[in-house]
This record gives C-alpha cells, structure tokens and sequence, in this order.
C-alpha cells in the first residue's frame, strides 16, 4: 500500500500534467468543440502521424537545446534565462562563418559553422556569467535582458550588413547547399539537430554524474561556501556553467539556420528559448528527462496547427494548455512527500504497525 | 518585593532540555545581566519572558500579578519590549517608518510630522540620537541599535530585554552604548542584558545572574564580584571524562602567522596583528569569547578568506598567495567552525562528502572521471574507522546527528593525512561519548607528530587536551600560557580583556 502511494506520488509531474490537460478540455467546451476529439487531434498528429511527427521533431531540436542551456546552469545554482538571446547570437555567428569563411571543403566547413554558433552563444551567456562571478550582479536581469539585444542585433544584421540585395523582408543570403545538415525523416524537414540535442542531453547527464568537472559545477550549486572550502574556484565554475549552457542556446540557433531555415531571418525563434524555461522546469532540471519534456512541449506546439484545421478551434488554447502544464507542475514540485498529507498519513501507519508488532512480541 | 520574577521556569526542545528550574527576581529600575556560555540557555528565557516560546512549567510574576504571555504582542501590552541580536529593520525605510511600522493604527493616515518630532524628542531624553528621516541602511550599527531601543520605547516598554547587544558594536560603539543604558535606568526602566562580556557586566550591572547548562547557577551583586569570580561561576567544574593526556617532545615550528590582519564580513579588521605559532606534535588551543575574530581567523589560515596583511607561513614558506587547495596540498587539514553551512554538503551523500576536498584527485578520481565504487568502499572504511554510524555511505548527511556529521568531517581532514590541523569548535553540540573520542582522536594525532591548532570557546574542552593556551581578546592574542599555569581564572581575565592591564 505505502510503496503503491509512494510510486504515485513519484511521478507526480505526470499526474500534474494529466490534470493540466484535464483543466483544458473545459477551455475546449467554451470555444464549442470536443475535448476528446481535440486532443486526439492535437497528440494523434504530433506523435502518430508521419509529417505530423517530422514537425514535432523539428521544433524538439531547438526547444531540447535551450531546455538544455536553462538546466545546465541551473545546477551551479543559475537561473538563465536568456536562451533565447543566445539562439539569435549563435545563429549571427553560424551564418556569418557560412557565409564569409573563404572556401572550405564542407567536412571542415560545417563543424566551424556549428562551433561558431555555439561560440556565439557561449559569449554572449559569458557576459552575465562575468558579470555573476565577479561583480555579484543577478544573472536573471542579465540574461532576461541581454535577450533584446540579442534579438535586435539580428534584426539590425539582417536588415542591414547581412541582408540579400533585393530581398523583400530583412534577411541574410542563403547559406551554401553543402552546410545544409542532413535530414533524418525525409520528407519532412526533421533535421539531425534533433539527434545532436539527445546524444548531447545524455552526455551532459553522465558528464554531471560521473567526472570531477560535474561534481564541482553541482557542488557550486549545492552550497557554495562549501564548494569554496572544498578547494573548488567558484567563480571559475560560475563561468563554465553559464558558457556550457549559453553554448547550447547558441547551438540551437545554429541548428536552426543549417537544418531548417538556410538563412538568418530577422526574428527566427518563436520564443524557443522561452519554452527551454518550460522544459527545464517541467524537467526539475534533471538533463536526462529534459528530452523527454521536450518531446511534450514540442508536440503540444507543432500539433496545435494541425488540431486548429481538425477541429475548428484557435491553435492559442494550446498556449493557454501549456500555461496550465506549468502551473500544475510548479503546484506539484512544491509538495514534498513527507510533508503531505498522504505522508503524513502513511508515516502514522507506520507508527501504528510498529505498536502493534511490538505488542505482539511480547505476547508471543 | 521583586518588580519581575520568574519562578521555576523549564523548557525542552524534544529531548533537550534547554532550561530547568530557572529562577530569577528582577528588581524596578536596576540593570540586571544575564551571563553564560553560547548554549547555556539565556536566549531561551528571554524569549520565554518576551513571549516567543512558552514554557512547560513555572510561572511569572510582574508587580505581584501573574504573567501570562502568548505572543510578543502580549509582552508589549504589558510593557516588556525585546531588542533581538540581529536587528529586524527594514533597511529601505527610514528611521521614524520603522519606528512606525506595526504601530496599528488601522486605516487612520500617519502624521509622519508628529511622530519625528515626538522620536527627536525621546531621543535627546534618553541620550540616543539619531537622525529620524535617516535611512536605515546608511546608519552604522551603533545608530541601528538606537533605532531598535528607540522603537521599543515608543511602544512605551519599561522592561528591555537586550540580546547581546554588544556582539554587534564597534570597540568604539560599545562604550557610547553602555552609557545609554545608565542613562535609560535613570529614566526609570528596567533593563535586562544578555552577555558573556564580564567587562560590560562590571561597568554597568546591578545584579547579575550566571546560567549554566540550562540552570542558574547564581545570583549576585556586581559589586560584590569580580571578574575572576563570575568567570570561574560561568565555566563551572569540568566535566569528568576519560582522556588520556599525554605529551611528547614539541618539534619544529609548522605554522606561523605574523601580524595577521583579516576582515569580517563587515569590513572590520576582526583579526588584528596577530601572532601565533603551532609546532610539530603540540596541540596549541586557542580560546576566547565567541566573536573575537575566531571564525575569520580560521578561514585566513586556510585561504578562505583574503589576507590584508601580514604573513602565514607553513613550514617556513610563505603560503598566504595560495589557493585553499595549494594549501591543502601542503598537508594543512581545516575543520571550520561552520559544519553544515561550510564542511559539508548536507544533500551530499557521506561517501561523497569524505572525498569533498581530494574529488579531483586519485584515488576519488583518475583523469577527471570519478570513482565511485572506491569512493563507496573507502567510505566504509572510514566510516567503521571513526564510528561514523548511518546506514550505508549513500546516506544523505543532513540526516545525520550533529556528532555523526563531526566524525565525517574529522575523518575527512584527518584520512588526508595532515601536518597541521586547524580544527574549530570540535566538540560544539557533540554528547560526552563523541567528546571523548573526538579529544582522544586529538591526542593521538599530536603524538603521531601533527601540529594542532585548536580554536574554540568551550575553555574546558580546550583545557582537556592543549599543551599550550593562547586567548584571543579582539582579533589580537591577548596572552600565551603553558598548561600548567592555565587556570580558568587567568583565562577567564585575559579573554574579557581585564587582564591586559595586568600583564602590561
């Protein structure tokens, strides 16, 4: 009885969003359609349909990358929060090493573009980073913020330096057919940044667990009085974790304009390094699940499209859903087992069962 | 008869029993100290007095009528106000909305005006000035202490109950300070202080009641005292336990420190040229009222905490450039004051954190990958060793007891393999079977030839095992004195600073 309640309440998370969803179907009866006809609709197409799922896929890429640039700094104890800021930046300085690196064979050439945009990234993380470690500045307001800047320096370069003569709207020229990455579910523009983001959130898991590297990071995290006492240089930490999760972000970007967009628009994302906030969260920030919340996230997105053409109903309840997730899931990460009152309740059984045993041995 | 009495007053904590039986008559308009060891229980029964906890048994009386407290709300309306040791200001505010603040007027709008004027007024009354429109933060410490007596008064206290108000003072403050309390007593109020200070209690106390261990173990007049006296009241007859004292022949010289000069976290040079020294196979103690620059100077010997001044050296080298794990390298062993919040992670397993100094080396780890399975197996090597007992290594170490944890600590500095240990606070919170070992350990170390440095204010746990004692008065040593001549008494002088005139 008490492992069954403690199973339950282990995945919690599942149970928060199962509720979230529950809580939207009355959002699907205010705007006159079928619950459950919408969510076969929104899920049967994001995860069973063939291109449905191609276009999960290509939104898991991004929003497993960012997730990942929020989780990683966020065991050194850092909240970042500025992936989206650093998707722009990686993606100006993966188009810019595509474009104006003098010719390259592509085996050489793509490996640049993609570390250029983790570059990217990683620098412009590393700003609040510094500023973190050195001068005590919260990186929440730099990194929240340095997302304007960001996103208006692409803006200024697509409009301006990088823009294609003659192009009606403010974008770059296309980047060379041999950087394109490859695809994974032909037809569909599934790319291989998907794979990238798996195989990087399962190294980073073991990287975390396993090396002396991770341990220092988590131990930063954990109680940095004792990190410090422990011989381990905080600040320098501070810097790798924001850098590493910056680096993601900028990945992410990367990816975007090699495997799917071939051109640096001028406002690219759709707020995907927003959502890396959400996945992360719904994550509890442990790197080895933030896939797998990703996966969610980038279904409920690419299936809303194709629920608002089943069903009729505007594809922001799905917004309005996602909003939900979160909340149930910040409600259920907030109560702790022990202190619940099914804790509570099963802690008093325990008590009980122990008095009647002792009661029983000294009878028998 | 007595103004304030407290008659029999017990409380316990789960099974601790942080006051028995305590008694204490407080006449009208005197100054009444209250003097103890950290632990001794004097925070405990202000708190009862100001209604925070309520006691198990025993009553109080105020003017001969029963007091019966549930809140500090109640306290105030009987007119007993408390000025905790940590201010409760609101930084941003300035002085007279703090005073304000809670006041409880309901929706009526506050004629700020009036109440600046009136707070100007009290304090030139009382000799405790400051400016009302001042923010609080910009205020030294002094001037903030003011503000919490100012904002007691203004809910007309005649009882203040102060909770070592000096901890917090600047030398220079505190005499200014204790002026303000005659000054406060002239005016007609009774004054209950809290200390360990027995300079302050000579300057400005009435009677002073001394507690030990949960119980009052006197009460007198200051002016029949003395220092010496309330010292030897306040540490009271060593407990008996079996350590085995023994002494070898004292070697070289490990750890030197020359004219240290450290801040506190204030910026406050809470270590001020200090000079010391810990030889091979000695152990040296170094005792001194909680506050002296202890913790600071702890951490400037391990490279925690910059060195503005002066010169650490280890075996004759310079080290005050190195990082703490150069210095770790070099065989010096830090067990800090601050278990939980420094010496450990407390989400950390216990195997873990008994390799939380060496992880990123071998044998915890080879080529930055770490090893875990040697990590558990040495874990429970040491942990059967040092009679760490938990359930397995992978337990977390925050549900350890406070003795457990200390072993995990101990175990740690000490399986590095040290030649100077500067160990703080050993036994703080441990029971007498962990003292024991702990004390014991400690010899055994000191014959094996390691330089211990032992800082700590529990002077008879100090007394146990030292060869040489030094007492730290304000970040400086105040004096140095073989075992033999070590008295409580002499101690007791030199770490209240009444015994630097003597040895001048």
């Amino acid at each position: 009885m008490e492992r069954l309640v403690q199973i339950a309440y282990a995945g919690r998370t599942i149970w928060a969003v199962l509720a979230a969803l529950a809580c939207g179907s009355i959002l699907f009866l205010i705007a006159g359609a079928d619950p459950i006809k919408a969510y076969i609709a929104l899920f049967g197409e994001a995860f069973f349909d063939f291109f449905g799922f191609g276009a999960t896929l290509v939104k898991f890429s991004p929003i497993l990358l960012a997730g990942l640039a929020v989780a990683l700094p966020l065991k050194a104890g850092l909240f970042n929060v500025g992936a989206e800021g650093q998707i722009y930046v990686g993606a100006l300085f993966c188009t810019i090493a595509a474009l104006f690196l003098p010719f390259l064979h592509p085996i050489i050439h793509l490996p640049l573009c993609i570390l250029a945009g983790a570059l990217g990234g990683a620098l412009w993380a590393l700003i609040a980073g510094w500023l973190k470690a050195y001068r005590g500045i919260n990186e929440v307001i730099v990194t929240l913020l340095l997302n304007y800047v960001g996103i208006n320096l692409v803006s200024y370069a697509a409009g301006g330096p990088l823009m294609e003569e003659g192009a009606p709207y403010p974008y770059s020229a296309e980047v060379p057919e041999g950087l394109h990455l490859p695809y994974i579910l032909p037809p569909t523009d599934a790319h291989a940044g998907a794979l990238a983001g798996v195989v990087l959130a399962l190294v980073l898991a073991l990287l975390m667990r396993y090396t002396s590297f991770g341990f220092a990071i988590l131990t930063v995290g954990n109680n940095a009085q004792a990190a410090r006492y422990a011989g381990i240089n905080v600040e320098h930490q501070i810097l790798y974790a924001m850098g590493l999760g910056g680096a993601l972000a900028g990945l992410a970007g990367a990816f975007e304009i090699l495997g799917l967009k071939y051109r640096l628009f001028h406002m690219f994302s759709a707020g995907y390094g927003f959502d890396g906030i959400v996945v992360a969260f719904i994550a509890s920030a442990n790197l080895a699940l933030v896939p797998i919340a990703a996966l969610f996230l980038a279904g409920l997105r690419a299936g809303a499209q194709l629920m608002q053409r089943a069903v009729g109903v505007d594809s922001t309840i799905v917004d309005a859903i996602q909003g939900l997730v979160v909340m149930f899931v910040a409600a259920s990460l907030a109560v702790r087992f022990a202190d619940s009152r099914w804790g509570k309740a099963m802690a008093q059984r325990r008590a009980n069962e122990a008095l009647v045993a002792s009661k029983e041995l000294k009878h028998g | 008869m007595s103004y304030l009495v407290i008659d029999g007053i017990s409380k316990s904590f789960g099974a601790f029993q942080a006051l028995s039986e305590v008694d204490l008559h407080v006449g009208r308009g005197e100054i009444h100290a209250i003097l103890g060891e950290n632990g001794a229980g004097k925070t405990t029964l202000m708190n009862i007095l100001y209604g925070l906890y309520q006691p198990d048994k025993g009553r109080m009386l105020l003017n001969g009528e029963p007091l019966h407290l549930s809140s500090p709300a109640d306290a105030i309306k009987r007119g007993i106000g408390m000025i905790h040791q940590h201010f409760m200001l609101v930084n941003s505010l300035n002085v007279t909305e703090n005073i304000v603040l809670g006041l409880g007027q309901g929706l009526k709008s506050i004629d700020f005006t009036r109440h600046e004027a009136r707070i100007r007024a009290m304090g030139s009354e009382f000799g405790l000035e400051v400016d009302p429109s001042a923010p609080v933060w910009t205020l030294p410490m002094g001037l903030r202490q003011r503000v919490e007596i100012l904002k007691v008064l203004y809910r007309n206290a005649e009882i203040l109950i102060l909770d070592e108000p000096t901890s917090v003072l600047a030398p220079g403050e505190i005499d200014a300070f204790l002026e303000g309390l005659t000054k406060l007593q002239k005016a007609g109020h009774t004054i209950l202080f809290i200390t360990h200070k027995l300079e302050e209690v000579m300057k400005v106390a009435n009677r002073v009641t001394v507690m030990r261990q949960g119980r009052v173990s006197d009460e007198l007049d200051a002016s029949g005292t003395s220092p010496r006296e309330l010292a030897r009241k306040m540490v009271g007859r060593d407990v008996a336990m079996r350590i085995s004292r023994r002494s070898r022949r004292i070697g070289d010289r490990r750890l030197q420190l020359e004219e240290v000069v450290a801040l506190d976290d204030r910026g406050v040079a809470a270590v001020d040229k200090l000079t010391l020294d810990v030889c091979a196979g000695e152990i040296h103690g170094l005792c001194g009222v909680d506050g002296n620059g202890q913790r600071e100077l702890g951490e400037v010997i391990a490279g925690l905490r910059p060195l503005v001044s002066g010169a650490i050296s280890i075996e004759g080298a310079r080290v005050d450039g190195l990082s703490v794990k150069e210095r770790k390298h070099l065989g010096l062993g830090f067990v800090p004051e601050d278990r939980q919040g420094t010496a450990l992670v407390l989400d950390y397993s216990i195997a873990t954190n008994m390799v939380l100094r060496d992880f990123n080396r071998p044998p915890a780890s080879r080529r930055g990958i770490l090893d875990l399975r040697r990590i558990a197996h040495d874990a429970t090597r040491l942990m059967q060793r040092y009679d760490v007992r938990a359930r397995s290594p992978q337990q977390l170490v925050r549900f350890l007891s406070g003795g457990n944890q200390q072993k995990v600590v101990l175990a740690r500095e000490i399986d590095g393999q040290p030649n100077i240990l500067v160990i703080m606070q050993a036994c703080k919170g441990l029971d007498v079977g962990a003292i024991e070992f702990v004390q014991n350990t400690l010899v055994d170390l000191k014959m094996a030839g390691i330089a211990i440095l032992y800082i700590s204010t529990e002077l008879e746990h100090v007394l146990e095992v030292a060869d040489r004692v030094s007492v730290i008065f304000r970040g400086h040593i105040a004096g140095t004195l073989p075992i033999a001549e070590a008295d409580n008494a002499r101690l007791g002088e030199l770490m209240t600073g009444a015994g630097a005139d003597a040895a001048a």
